[in-house]
């Protein structure tokens, strides 16, 4: 079969949209990676205090903080903090693994953003209980787009 | 990999609550992005961060590509006994990168 220009032009530029097109995390490819961190246990509000900005300019580096209420002793103290997000590529940000050496459940960092979105911050218990906080994040330049 | 900045206070009390941050110079090639020659850029990203005061683990972080480049990490620890704190970054494709700060505890 002989392809026409046009036909020829067509196919690259569908084969070109998909090269740029990546996969990307929804609410549900969220809530599973989050099942995943928990083993689906029940997962209540407050005791962690999540800091991020609710409007950032550079999708490119958002600084974020974590605070859990933790007295972070031997037999009552944070075990993982989990940060979670909705709309980059992937679901999962950063898992930290904290000891009661830590003194304090305290983690910061800085994250990329490829859209306005809700980020949520899940801290797990050494009793096997869970708590979260979530924050919504506008962005005005996303992260990626130079890409 | 590269060079790696760390911020451990040389002198602290004993039992005190202390601060540490590290950056590390890194890409953090996410592996979604498109080169100029219309291929995917292969991902290169630290994956593993652990840090160890005098022998112990005190506190180890898993990073996705998510993370900024020179990925950028604080977190406390109780200033326990002179010693020395050790880091390590190990990216996707096994190599690590070790670096060490010494405290002193009064």
């Amino acid at each position: 079969m002989n392809t026409t220009r046009r036909q020829f032009s067509l196919l690259t530029a569908g084969a070109s949209l998909a090269l740029v097109t990546p996969a990307r995390a929804t609410p549900e490819t969220m809530k599973e990676s989050i099942q995943a961190f928990t083993g689906g246990k029940p997962i209540k509000e407050g005791r962690v205090k999540f800091d991020i900005s609710l409007l950032v300019e550079n999708g490119n580096s958002v600084p974020l903080s974590v605070l859990v209420d933790s007295p972070m002793t031997k037999d009552d103290h944070v075990t993982r903090i989990g940060i979670f997000n909705e709309k980059n590529p992937l679901p999962d940000v950063a898992i930290f693994t904290l000891t009661p050496r830590c003194g304090r459940a305290q983690i910061a960092t800085r994250m990329r953003l490829n859209d306005t979105q809700f980020i949520t911050a899940i801290a797990e218990m050494s009793d096997g209980t869970y708590f979260s906080a979530k924050s919504e994040v506008i962005v005005t330049m996303p992260a990626c787009v130079e890409g | 990999m590269a060079r790696a900045l760390i911020n451990v206070p040389q002198k602290a009390k004993r039992g005190e609550i202390i601060e540490i941050k590290t950056l590390m110079s890194h890409p953090m090639e996410t592996g979604f992005r498109t080169g100029l020659d219309g291929q995917l850029v292969p991902r290169d990203i630290i994956e593993q961060f652990v840090c160890t005061y005098n022998g112990e683990v005190v506190f180890s972080a898993h990073l996705y590509p998510a993370i900024t480049a020179n990925p950028f990490l604080s977190f406390t620890t109780i200033a326990a006994d002179s010693g020395t704190l050790v880091f390590s970054w190990t990216d996707n494709k096994g190599e690590t990168q070790v670096q060490t700060a010494s405290i002193q505890v009064e």
